[in-house]
C-alpha cells in the first residue's frame, strides 16, 4: 500500500501494521498530516493543529517499540480532540471568543488516559460554542463543512471531530455528547458515534455544558474501532464523582456475536411526522437487516417521549447558566476593553464574549431557575425527567436495545435552518432521551439519501453497552456502509 | 408601648479541616496570597468539586452535640451570584435538605435554663477574599486561600428575646464547637461569622414583626451592641407610627451604628438548584453512631463535673468551663493540687485579667498551669504574700520563668523562721513601750500598730500570721 494513503485506513488496521513494524508511527502521522494540508482548507475541522506536539509523542513511541516494548492499541494513533476539552498547556477555546487564548493548567482526565495509552493529539477540533447546537455554526471561529457536500454543515455541536474522521483527518476523535452532540454529526457525516452511559467516563476537564447531561464519547471509523477506544476512555475516576464505579469489561468480546434472538424495539413516537420519509425508509430498511440475522422486532410505545425536547431544553440551559457563569471576565478568558465598574465589567465581557445561542441558553436557563419559576419550569421538568426515565427502564425490561432514526433528516445547507429556532431544537428530539435517562447510544452510518449519510441510532439500558456494540458489529458486517468515503 | 424584641441568629462557622471542602487544598488562615488553590478551587473550566468526607463528618458532630437530628439523605445546591472573590459565580451550599435540622442549645438567663432551637445546620464553601487597592490605585485584588474551606452555617430558630441572650447563645455555640475541635471560632479573623436578624412586636401579639438582617459583627460585644442599637431603632420608628423596611444593614463599629446595605427589593434571586456535579449525601447510621459515641466531653457536663470533683462553686464552674482552653488549663492545674478553689479564684482572676488587658490567647500566656499550681502552693505554705504573688505571677509571664527563680530574684520570700521573728518581735516591743502599755489596757487596736511596725522591720518579708501570734504570746 502507498503509504500516503495510510489516512484512509482503520485504527485497528493501522495498529496492525504497526505491530507487525510495516510502518512507523512517524509514517502514519506524515500520512494524516498530509491528509489534513490536502483537505483542511475545505473543511476546517480543526481550531488548532498540535504538529510539534504530535511529532514529538510519534517519535517517542516510536522509540519504546523498536525497544521492543509491548503497546498498546492507541499507541501511535492519531486523533483528534473537540475543543471543549482541557489540554494542559494547549489551547481549548471551546469555540468561543471567550476563551479565545485559553490555556488550561491541566488535562482532562480523558485525554491523560489516552495520552498514556499512546495516542497523538493531532489537533483540537471545532464545534459549536460552548458545545451549544446542532450544526457547529455558532463556533466564534469557523465553520465547519460536510466531508460529503461542503456546502453542508457536519452537524454539531461535535461538527469538527465528525468532520475530521469523515474526512480522514484522523482516526477516531473524541467529542461530548449532552443531547446528541455526538450522535448527530455523526449521523450526518457517515461514521460511528458513540454516547456512553452517564458516569462511564470521567467529566473532569470536560467543559461543562449540562453536567447532569454531558457525556464524553468517540467517533470511530468502524465498530471495532469503537469497542478498542471505549475500553481505554471508560473507567471510574476519583476526580469526578457522578462516574461510576464499575467494571465494564472488554467490549472487543462483544464483536462478532450471534444476535438471534435479540428483542428490539420501534418506538413510534420516533418514527412519526417530523422525520423525513427516506430517512425512516432507511432505519426500518437498517431493522430489516437485524430481523434477518434473528433479531426479534416490535413497534412500542413510549408516550413520555414528546416531553424530552422541552424537558432537555429546560433542565440543560438551567445548569448552562450556571455552568457559565463563572466566565466572567475576572480571572481569565475574555475580558471587555471598556467599563466603568464591576457591574460593567461583567456586563459587558460577557455581552461582547458570548455569541448569541449561548447568550439565548444562559437567558432561557436564568429564566427557568429563576424563584418565580422554578417550580413551574426547572422542577417539572425533573419530575417529567424521572418519568421518561421510568418509561426507558420499563421498557428495557423487555428489550434489549431500541432503535430510532438519529437525525430527522439528512445534512442541511450552512446557514439554511439557523433562522427558525424552535424547528431547530425540535429535531433534537430522537438524541436527548438518551441523555435525559442517561443510558448509552449509538449512531451508526445506514445508508445515504440524496448522496448524503443517514445514522440509524442504537440505544440500550444504562451500562448496556455491550448490547449497542454486539448489534451495530452484526449490522456493519453486513451492510459495509462505512466503507464509503467522501470524495474529497 | 410594651415590646416584645425577636433574634435569630445565622452562624457561619469555618471547618478546621486539614483540606479545603472540594480539593485537596490546604486549608490554612494567613498563608501568602495565592498559594492554596487550584484549578478547582479557582473555578477553571472543566474542574469538578469532590466533597471531603471530613467535612460531612464535621458537621455531623456539630449536629449530634447541638441535639439535631441528622439526615440519611441530604444533597448539595448551587447558590448563584456573581462576586469577584467567587470563582465559579455559584456557592456549593444545602439549600432544602440540609444534613443536620432541630436541634437545641441551653442556654442560662438569669439563673434559668433556656432551650433555644436549632433550625439545621448545613454544609457549604467559603469564598476568597478581596484585597482593595488605595485611593490612587485604580484595582482590587483576589486572594483565592479561602476559596473553597469549609463552612457549616448554623441557623436558629427566632428563639432569642434580647441582645443579651444572642450574646449568651453565641457564646454557648462557640464554646461547643471549640470543644468539639471542628472550628478555630475567632471572630476577628472571621473563622466564626454571625448574621442576626431582629423584630420587635408588641408584647401579647402572636405574628412577628418586620425584620432586619445584621451583617458585620466581629465581636461579641458587637454582637450586642449592634443588636441593642437595632432594637432601639425599631422601637423608635414603631413609637412615632413609622414602619420598618425590610433589609440588610451593616453594623458599622466605629459610628456604633447600623447603615442599610439593601434592600428586600435590591436582594438577588440566588436560583438555588441541585448541584449536578456532587452525588447526594447518603449516610450510614452505624457510622453516625460512632461519631456520636466519640464525641467528646461538652461544656455543660464538664461544668458538673467540675463542681463534683474539685468542689468549687457552680458559678466558677460556669466560667471556668466557657472555653476549651481555659477548661483544660484550670483542670491541669487543679488536678492533684490541695487548694481547687485558689486555683480557681486565680485562674478567673489573675489569669483571665491579664488576658485581657494584653489582648493574648491563653496559649500565648507564657505560664504552664503546673507553675501556676506551684505559685499558689507557695502562697499556702506561707512563703508568699498574696500581694508578692501578684507580683510573681506578673513576672512569669513577662519572662517565661518558674516560680521559685522569681521569688528569690525579687526576694519576696517571707521570713517564717520562728527566731528571726521572735528577735524581731522583741526589739519592736523594747521600742514601743508606750504602745505596749495602751494594749495591756485593752487598746486592742495597738496591735495592730506593733504588727505594722514589726512588718516594717522587716522590709515586708516577715510572715504577719506569725507575727500576730508571737506578739500576742509575748504580751499576754
Amino acid at each position: 500500500m502507498n503509504t500516503l494513503d495510510l489516512f484512509s485506513l482503520t485504527l485497528h488496521e493501522i495498529r496492525d501494521m504497526m505491530r507487525n513494524g510495516e510502518i512507523s508511527s512517524k509514517e502514519v502521522l506524515d500520512s494524516v498530516y498530509g491528509r489534513i494540508e490536502a483537505v483542511e482548507d475545505k473543511i476546517e475541522a480543526y481550531l488548532t493543529l498540535t504538529k510539534d506536539y504530535a511529532y514529538e509523542a510519534a517519535e517517542s513511541i516510536d522509540k519504546r517499540r523498536l525497544k521492543g516494548e509491548k503497546l498498546g492499541d492507541l499507541a501511535g494513533i492519531p486523533m483528534a480532540v473537540k475543543d471543549n476539552i482541557s489540554t494542559k498547556g494547549i489551547k481549548t477555546t471551546c469555540a468561543s471568543k471567550m476563551l479565545e487564548n485559553y490555556i488550561p493548567p491541566f488535562d482532562a482526565h480523558v485525554f491523560e488516559k489516552l495520552k498514556e495509552a499512546g495516542a497523538i493529539l493531532v489537533g483540537k477540533t471545532n464545534l459549536d460554542e460552548f458545545a451549544m447546537g446542532c450544526s457547529t455554526e455558532t463556533s466564534a471561529f469557523k465553520i465547519t463543512k460536510n466531508p460529503w457536500d461542503l456546502e453542508r454543515v457536519p452537524g454539531g455541536s461535535s461538527g469538527g471531530s465528525a468532520a475530521a474522521v469523515a474526512a480522514d483527518e484522523a482516526y477516531f476523535a473524541i467529542g461530548s455528547d449532552t443531547g446528541g452532540s455526538m450522535r448527530q454529526p455523526a449521523s450526518l457525516c457517515g461514521v460511528i458515534g458513540f454516547k456512553p452511559t452517564y458516569g462511564a467516563i470521567s467529566r473532569y476537564g470536560l467543559v461543562a455544558f449540562a453536567s447532569s447531561f454531558d457525556q464524553i464519547g468517540t467517533f470511530a471509523k468502524d465498530v471495532e474501532d469503537c469497542a478498542i477506544i471505549l475500553n481505554y476512555l471508560y473507567g471510574y475516576d476519583e476526580k469526578d464523582t457522578t462516574s461510576l464505579p464499575i467494571e465494564f469489561g472488554d467490549f472487543k468480546e462483544a464483536l462478532n456475536k450471534d444476535i438471534k434472538g435479540m428483542k428490539i424495539g420501534l418506538p413510534k413516537e420516533y418514527y412519526d411526522k417530523g422525520i423525513d420519509g427516506e430517512v425512516k425508509e432507511m432505519i426500518l430498511d437498517g431493522v430489516k437487516v437485524l430481523e434477518r440475522l434473528g433479531a426479534h422486532v416490535e413497534e412500542i410505545s413510549l408516550p413520555y417521549a414528546k416531553y424530552a425536547v422541552p424537558v432537555y431544553y429546560i433542565i440543560s440551559s438551567s445548569e448552562a447558566s450556571s455552568n457559565l457563569a463563572r466566565f466572567d471576565g475576572v480571572r481569565y478568558g475574555y475580558r471587555a476593553k471598556e467599563y466603568k465598574d464591576l457591574e460593567e465589567l461583567y456586563v459587558n465581557s460577557r455581552s461582547q464574549g458570548f455569541g448569541s445561542e449561548v447568550k439565548f441558553r444562559i437567558m432561557l436557563g436564568t429564566y427557568s431557575l429563576s424563584s418565580k419559576c422554578y417550580d413551574t419550569h426547572y422542577n417539572r421538568a425533573l419530575k417529567v425527567r424521572r418519568l421518561i426515565k421510568q418509561e426507558l427502564e420499563e421498557a428495557f425490561v423487555k428489550y434489549d436495545i431500541l432503535i430510532t432514526p438519529t437525525y430527522p433528516t439528512i445534512a442541511s445547507k450552512i446557514g439554511e435552518k439557523s433562522e427558525d429556532l424552535v424547528a431547530m431544537y425540535m429535531s433534537d428530539i430522537c438524541t436527548v432521551t438518551a441523555n435525559i435517562a442517561g443510558i448509552p447510544a449509538m449512531s451508526i452510518p445506514c445508508g445515504f439519501s440524496k448522496g448524503l449519510p443517514v445514522g440509524m441510532q442504537i440505544m440500550s439500558k444504562a451500562m448496556g453497552e455491550a448490547d449497542i456494540i454486539k448489534a451495530a458489529h452484526a449490522f456493519e458486517k453486513n451492510t459495509n456502509y462505512y466503507k464509503n468515503k467522501p470524495t474529497l | 408601648m410594651n415590646y416584645e424584641t425577636i433574634i435569630g441568629l445565622e452562624v457561619h462557622a469555618e471547618l478546621s479541616t486539614k483540606t479545603k471542602a472540594f480539593c485537596s487544598c490546604k486549608n490554612e488562615f494567613g498563608g501568602e496570597v495565592n498559594t492554596n488553590c487550584c484549578p478547582i478551587c479557582m473555578g477553571y473550566p472543566g474542574a469538578l468539586p469532590v466533597l471531603n468526607k471530613k467535612v460531612v463528618e464535621y458537621a455531623v458532630r456539630a449536629g449530634l452535640a447541638l441535639n439535631c437530628h441528622i439526615s440519611l439523605f441530604s444533597k448539595t445546591d448551587r447558590k448563584n451570584y456573581f462576586y469577584p472573590d467567587l470563582p465559579k459565580a455559584y456557592q456549593i451550599s444545602q439549600f432544602d435538605l440540609p444534613l443536620c435540622r432541630d436541634g437545641r442549645i441551653k442556654i442560662e438567663i438569669d439563673g434559668q435554663d433556656k432551650h433555644i432551637g436549632i433550625t439545621r445546620i448545613h454544609i457549604e464553601e467559603d469564598a476568597g477574599k478581596l484585597l482593595h487597592g488605595t485611593e490612587s490605585e485604580d484595582y482590587s485584588l483576589v486572594d483565592f486561600n479561602r476559596s473553597g474551606v469549609p463552612l457549616i452555617e448554623i441557623v436558629s430558630e427566632p428563639d432569642l428575646r434580647s441582645p443579651l441572650e444572642a450574646r449568651l447563645y453565641l457564646e454557648k455555640l462557640k464554646g461547643i464547637l471549640e470543644y468539639l475541635e471542628i472550628s478555630d471560632c475567632k471572630m476577628q479573623e472571621g473563622s466564626l461569622r454571625c448574621d442576626a436578624n431582629i423584630s420587635i412586636r408588641p408584647v401579647g401579639q402572636k405574628s412577628f414583626g418586620i425584620k432586619t438582617e445584621i451583617k458585620n459583627m466581629n465581636s461579641m460585644k458587637a454582637l450586642q451592641r449592634a443588636l441593642e442599637y437595632e432594637e432601639e431603632r425599631h422601637r423608635r420608628i414603631l413609637s412615632q407610627g413609622g414602619t420598618i423596611i425590610q433589609e440588610t444593614r451593616r453594623w458599622d463599629e466605629a459610628k456604633g451604628i447600623t447603615v442599610s446595605m439593601r434592600t428586600k427589593e435590591q436582594a438577588d434571586d440566588y436560583r438555588n438548584f441541585p448541584e449536578p456535579d456532587l452525588v447526594p449525601i447518603v449516610l450510614d447510621k452505624e457510622w453516625i453512631e460512632s461519631i456520636r459515641k466519640d464525641l467528646p466531653e461538652l461544656p455543660d457536663d464538664k461544668r458538673k463535673r467540675f463542681v463534683k470533683e474539685f468542689g468549687i462553686p457552680e458559678y466558677d464552674a460556669s466560667i471556668l468551663t466557657l472555653t476549651k482552653e481555659l477548661s483544660n488549663f484550670f483542670e491541669e492545674c487543679a488536678k492533684g493540687h490541695k487548694n481547687p478553689k485558689a486555683v480557681s479564684n486565680w485562674v478567673m482572676g489573675e489569669v483571665l485579667r491579664i488576658m485581657k488587658e494584653e489582648d493574648i490567647e491563653l496559649k500565648d500566656l507564657n505560664i504552664k498551669p503546673q507553675s501556676l499550681g506551684r505559685l499558689i502552693d507557695l502562697v499556702d505554705e506561707g512563703v508568699l504574700s498574696s500581694t508578692g504573688a501578684k507580683q510573681v505571677f506578673e513576672e512569669m509571664y513577662k519572662t517565661g520563668e518558674e516560680p521559685e527563680v522569681l521569688v528569690d530574684r525579687l526576694g519576696l520570700k517571707q521570713i517564717s523562721d520562728e527566731d528571726a521573728i521572735a528577735e524581731l518581735v522583741k526589739k519592736v516591743v523594747d521600742e514601743n513601750q508606750k504602745t505596749v502599755e495602751d494594749y495591756k489596757r485593752g487598746k486592742t487596736n495597738a496591735l495592730g500598730y506593733l504588727v505594722g511596725q514589726c512588718m516594717k522591720a522587716s522590709k515586708g518579708k516577715a510572715n504577719p500570721q506569725l507575727i500576730n501570734k508571737m506578739l500576742r504570746d509575748l504580751l499576754s
